[in-house]
């Protein structure tokens, strides 16, 4: 007999009556797997819907589109991932010419000696692994050059996504991307800005999270 | 208002019209947008007989799926803790925060810590935990718990909550604009993130498969207290886990359309380890936290088991006739609602909480929307039926309590009159002579209070038959 805590909850479990159940068939996929312009016209709308500001354009054009997005909104600070191709190309189009672009914080060391940085930032700018189209939402899998909290403290976050990488469903992205086979240490689906309805079920934007989420889905 | 018998929280609800308004409101409103996002009844019903299979295939391997999520969780660096009782989970959680010398806690919001009532344990031993969803965030500031497992301060008005702002929030003016109150809440709590040494949350669904940890939320503070803090603490009813990986889009579906009416909640948080080599932010240890409390036990009879499919969407509480009327707080314990009926006798015990099973209509609105297909009226019945019974092979706590020898007297002279012909005729005679004369009295006094009395036909059915024989037959 064991004395853990642990043996004596399994114990008692193993001991229980034995109930069969089979493995549930896996859900039917979406009906027709609809092709990419349906999927990027899906994920649009169903952002917009919860209030994400969707830009579709050609790759070439999101950098412009960034520094006209960035202006309006008079951003001052933007948190960068210097190592990734997105962020290679955002340093190098501000070298180039600086117009619109704001000062650029590249997230360069750990999070202790980084902390108040991140949490003084007008915005970030992170790439999206991918989306889901019918459930609306866009993949993110931090990485070491990407971190976690790019996409969760600054009050802006910029999501850059590429059409292809958009699946029909969640039940597909984990299959295509084999998921179960390497999990990241945080993955996330995000389908809009931080919002509640605690009170009184009105809706309000904006509360621990980014208050505005805007998507750049790259479509050649 | 667990202490006061519940006959008068419920007075006391239904008499508040302010309560009774914003429940009926929010209630309304939930069902209005369940049933916008799941339009589709066949697709629904797919859905959930999907959601079901799932929920029984993991209870049917749960010793298993458990040993394999502390394998993985483990090999993925996760701390995994188990606990039989509230007392052991909470004092867990205190070793955990004393040994790294924290003075404050950051929670999202987990039904799981409301049911070992953590917060009180550790403000007793001198540490500040701090409730960072809106809802709970409220209702922590008015001192008062949750009355729904998704919108915890449902029963407050906007009128309400600017009153409890204004008074508990230094610095916070009137306002009863909800974006105002909102800003309110985030800048106060953006410092609490900052600091906190220790984030604490609930899991939504465990996979044992590959160790993952699934939160979804719409706010961002469980994202906050998982990401920002050195330490996350993570708590679960041994129930959560599921087999594999690709079990989660059709429960996240199910979760979220039944909880809110949403498609998808704004974040779906999936933590597979602590901070890995290299990586630059995100806790350093992850620990987890598995709570017993009752469940193995409820898990020894296989009707009552289906209660540990519950995937706390709360769905069936928007649809209670009962609840919507008396609001949460009137159930005295920490899960309202028809799933609460279920299973707070089974882990109180029947002498504490099995009134509880008898607060139904049994109209069965609960499990027909319940996205597991728990069949709630059937576990309300059969739990009425162990408050009476004597059998021994019931694992039952409290089994047997409502038995007394007045009620025992009663149905043995009713069975001795229905197996007696002659003296069955002679009382059904009687009884259409004098029953509608009965005086109010005793028993029948408590069962008149509520209901129109019986009334009674002059021939009984059995005497008609003979005379005038079956029309039809």
């Amino acid at each position: 007999m064991s004395d853990t805590a642990r043996d004596r909850i399994l114990e008692r479990l193993r001991n229980a009556p034995r109930q069969e159940a089979p493995r549930p068939d896996a859900p039917a996929s979406t009906a027709a797997d609809p092709d990419r312009g349906a999927r990027v016209g899906r994920l649009k709308s169903l952002l917009e819907a919860m209030r994400t500001e969707v830009h579709v354009l050609p790759a070439a054009e999101w950098i412009p589109r960034l520094r006209e997005v960035l202006q309006a909104r008079a951003i001052k600070t933007l948190l960068y991932a210097p190592e990734t191709g997105l962020g290679a190309a955002l340093a190098e189009a501000r070298q180039q010419d600086a117009a619109g672009l704001p000062e650029l914080v590249a997230y360069s060391e750990t999070v202790e000696s980084f902390k108040e940085r991140i949490f003084a930032v007008d915005a970030a700018v992170t790439t999206a692994a991918g989306a889901v189209a019918d459930t609306g939402a866009l993949i993110l899998r931090p990485t070491r050059a990407e971190p976690r909290l790019m996409s969760l403290v600054p009050p802006v976050h910029i999501a850059v996504l590429a059409a292809e990488a958009i699946h029909p469903s969640l039940s597909e992205a984990m299959q295509d991307g084999r998921w179960s086979a390497d999990m990241p240490t945080n993955l996330l689906l995000i389908s809009g800005p931080s919002k509640t309805a605690d009170i009184e079920l009105t809706l309000a934007f904006g509360v621990h999270g980014p208050k505005e989420l805007i998507v750049f889905i790259l479509d050649d | 208002m667990a202490n006061e018998p519940f006959e008068n929280n419920v007075d006391r609800a239904l008499a508040d019209a302010q309560l009774r308004k914003n429940f009926a409101f929010a209630m309304g409103n939930f069902i209005l947008k369940r049933r916008a996002v799941f339009s589709d009844a066949e697709q629904t019903e797919r859905l959930r007989t999907i959601g079901h299979a799932i929920k029984q295939r993991a209870l049917s391997r749960l010793p298993e799926l458990l040993e394999q999520l502390e394998a993985a969780c483990t090999r993925n660096g996760i701390r995994v803790h188990w606990a039989e009782t509230t007392a052991v989970g909470n004092r867990i959680v205190l070793e955990i925060i004393e040994s790294h010398a924290a003075a404050r806690v950051v929670k999202g919001k987990s039904m799981v810590s409301e049911e070992m009532h953590l917060n009180a344990f550790l403000a007793n031993h001198g540490i500040e935990a701090i409730e960072t969803d809106l809802g709970e965030f409220i209702i922590q500031l008015n001192g008062e718990t949750p009355s729904h497992i998704i919108v915890p301060a449902i029963h407050k008005n906007k009128a309400q909550i600017a009153q409890i702002f204004h008074e508990k929030v230094a610095g916070a003016p009137y306002t009863e604009e909800v974006a105002e109150l909102n800003a309110i809440a985030r800048n106060t709590l953006r410092r609490k993130f900052y600091e906190a040494g220790i984030g604490l949350s609930g899991v939504n669904f465990a996979v044992a498969e590959t160790g993952t940890l699934c939160l979804v939320e719409n706010e961002g503070n469980g994202r906050m207290c998982t990401t920002v803090p050195p330490v996350h603490i993570a708590v679960m009813g041994l129930e959560k886990v599921v087999e594999r990986l690709e079990d989660l889009p059709p429960l996240l579906r199910l979760l979220t359309g039944s909880a809110t009416g949403q498609l998808v909640t704004t974040y779906v948080n999936l933590i597979t380890s602590p901070r890995r080599e290299g990586e630059k932010d995100g806790p350093q240890e992850v620990h987890l936290v598995i709570l017993d409390n009752g469940r193995s036990r409820i898990y020894q009879d296989p009707q009552l088991r289906q209660t540990l499919q519950c995937v706390r969407c709360g769905t069936c509480l928007n649809h209670c006739p009962v609840y919507t009327r008396i609001g949460g707080h009137a159930y005295g314990f920490v899960y309202p609602g028809p799933i609460g009926k279920i299973l707070t006798p089974q882990v109180e015990g029947l002498e504490k909480a099995g009134t509880l099973a008898f607060a139904s209509s049994l109209c069965g609105a609960c499990e027909e929307v319940c996205p597991v297909k728990i069949p709630i009226p059937a576990l309300l019945r059969r739990l009425r039926d162990e408050s009476y019974s004597s059998a021994p092979e019931s694992s039952v706590p409290g089994r047997g309590c409502k038995q007394n020898w007045a009620e025992r007297l009663a149905w043995k002279g009713w069975a001795f009159l229905n197996t007696h012909p002659r003296l069955n005729r002679l009382t059904t005679a009687l009884l259409g002579l004098v029953g509608d004369y009965l005086p109010p009295a005793g028993p029948l006094e408590r069962w008149m209070r509520y209901r129109s009395e019986p009334k009674f036909a002059p021939r009984s059915l059995h005497r008609r038959i003979r005379e005038e024989g079956i029309a039809d037959e």
